[in-house]
């Protein structure tokens, strides 16, 4: 076992962990933190990915032990401490930008890291950057209307 | 899906990484952003009894540029380079590569070294330090050692470094071709999903004499041989001549006819060898234009 300190959401944990813990199932197993879903495990479906230092990883394919001093947000870490919806999960809410769910939270944490470095995106730009996250309900022209509309500043007006 | 137990060993320095290589005698892996080796261990097609992870080697990060060379420590990963002014001035065509090589996500956790190690013969970043005559710094019980690229990828997944040897530095020559000679670069791939291994990439650097002559040529391939594939021969069709369309439309031809591309679930071998035809002339093409157009870097 290995001594880590990981903060999560703004809250340090210490905790002993197996080195081949992954950091996905750290978040899910040992914080109960459920809302980071699990779908390939190989790094290619994005629907495990969280913000390390503000930047977007896939958390199956980082080891708990390979993050130890950092911190990570996760979905649960994007509202605000009163528990009031980010614009963007707002406007994933406005433009009905999920079916089954299971990649919400990825897709919400890549798209959070965009508009973390570009305020203005043009569409191509979203779908670029979201290009590694797979939906298998295929409803990704929602998720760039949402994407876009948090961009603008507005919850709704999918078409604008 | 989950990775089987190993050992864990996170050393500050290179020396002591060395050291745990050698005490494990072949059967420790080094662990740089692991996005290539954590996958594989996931699927339990790896299982080393040892991980060297090489986060707390400060000595492994930073880039420097001094006599016309870029020295990138092997832990710089593809956002830190791709975010590096110096790579962008010195290296366009490593910068354009960069922005194709996976996803965000993953271009924030995975290393240039790592890739370089890694040797998968569709990527990008070995590509391109083939396509330089870059070389890899390697540093072992036996001391440190340079690695000319063309040397260091022996075929799929199998590089030149030995167990118990850690790659320390890339180093990428910075613009290359007589002084008063114009220089021209392309990069091109395609693949199923941008970010996603590509079916076939191609990269290539011309030099144009003042007459307009080609007097230096470098294409190389990838994802159509066990490594990057460097098109030597139909180099020499080049050099000397004017770079008309129709002749780089000939060494297109060319490079088709000499390659044997794998055929696989995502891409038969036909379909490979036509988009090396028209990659190689796509990026010839490219390359001829930036020269032209005086943005070679």
């Amino acid at each position: 076992m290995t001594a880590v300190t990981i903060t999560v959401n703004g809250k340090a944990y210490k905790r002993e962990v197996e080195p081949r813990l992954s950091m996905a199932d750290f978040l899910r197993d040992e914080l109960g933190l459920t809302g980071t879903t699990l779908g390939c495990e190989q790094g290619v479906c994005g629907a495990c990915t969280v913000l390390v230092d503000g930047r977007p990883m896939r958390s199956c394919i980082r080891l708990a032990v390979q993050l130890d001093g950092r911190e990570v947000t996760t979905v649960e870490g994007l509202e605000s401490p009163d528990g009031e919806l980010s614009r963007l999960q707002a406007a994933f809410w406005e433009n009905h930008a999920m079916q089954c769910g299971f990649c919400t939270a990825g897709f919400l944490v890549t798209a959070t890291a965009l508009l973390n470095e570009m305020s203005d995106p043009t569409e191509g730009q979203v779908r670029e950057y979201l290009q590694g996250n797979i939906c298998r309900c295929t409803g990704y022209q929602n998720i760039v209307n949402a994407v876009l509309a948090a961009a603008n500043g507005k919850k709704g007006g999918t078409n604008a | 899906m989950k990775s089987a137990s190993f050992d864990y060993h996170a050393p500050s320095s290179v020396e002591e990484a060395i050291e745990l290589l050698v005490a494990y005698d072949d059967e420790a892996k080094a662990l740089a952003g692991g996005q290539s080796l954590v996958p594989l261990m996931n699927l339990r097609l790896s299982a080393p009894r040892a991980i060297v992870d090489l986060r707390r080697v400060d000595e492994l990060g930073g880039i420097e540029v001094s006599n016309g060379n870029l020295a990138m420590g092997a832990m710089t990963t593809y956002a830190t380079a791709l975010a590096d002014s110096r790579v962008q001035d010195e290296l366009a065509v490593l910068a354009c590569a960069l922005r194709w090589v996976g996803h965000p996500a993953i271009r924030t956790a995975g290393t240039l070294g790592g890739s370089v190690a890694h040797a998968d013969p569709a990527a990008e970043v070995p590509m391109i330090l083939t396509l330089l005559e870059g070389e890899v710094v390697a540093r072992g019980p036996r001391g440190e050692r340079r690695i000319p690229a063309a040397d260091f990828f022996l075929t799929y997944f199998t590089t030149a470094l030995e167990s118990d040897e850690v790659l320390t530095q890339l180093r990428w020559p910075c613009r290359q071709g007589p002084p008063a000679h114009r220089l021209g670069w392309g990069f091109r791939e395609v693949a199923r999903r941008h970010g996603d291994f590509c079916l076939v990439g191609a990269s290539s650097l011309l030099a144009l004499d003042p007459d307009g002559r080609v007097s230096r040529a470098r294409v190389v391939l990838a994802g159509i041989a066990d490594r990057p594939y460097r098109l030597s021969e139909l180099e020499a069709l080049l050099v000397g001549e004017l770079a008309h369309d129709s002749r780089l439309r000939d060494v297109a031809d060319a490079a088709a006819g000499s390659i044997e591309p794998p055929g696989d679930l995502h891409a038969s071998a036909d379909y490979r060898r036509h988009v090396a035809r028209v990659l190689t002339y796509r990026v010839l093409s490219d390359s001829v234009q930036r020269a032209e157009g005086g943005d070679g870097s």
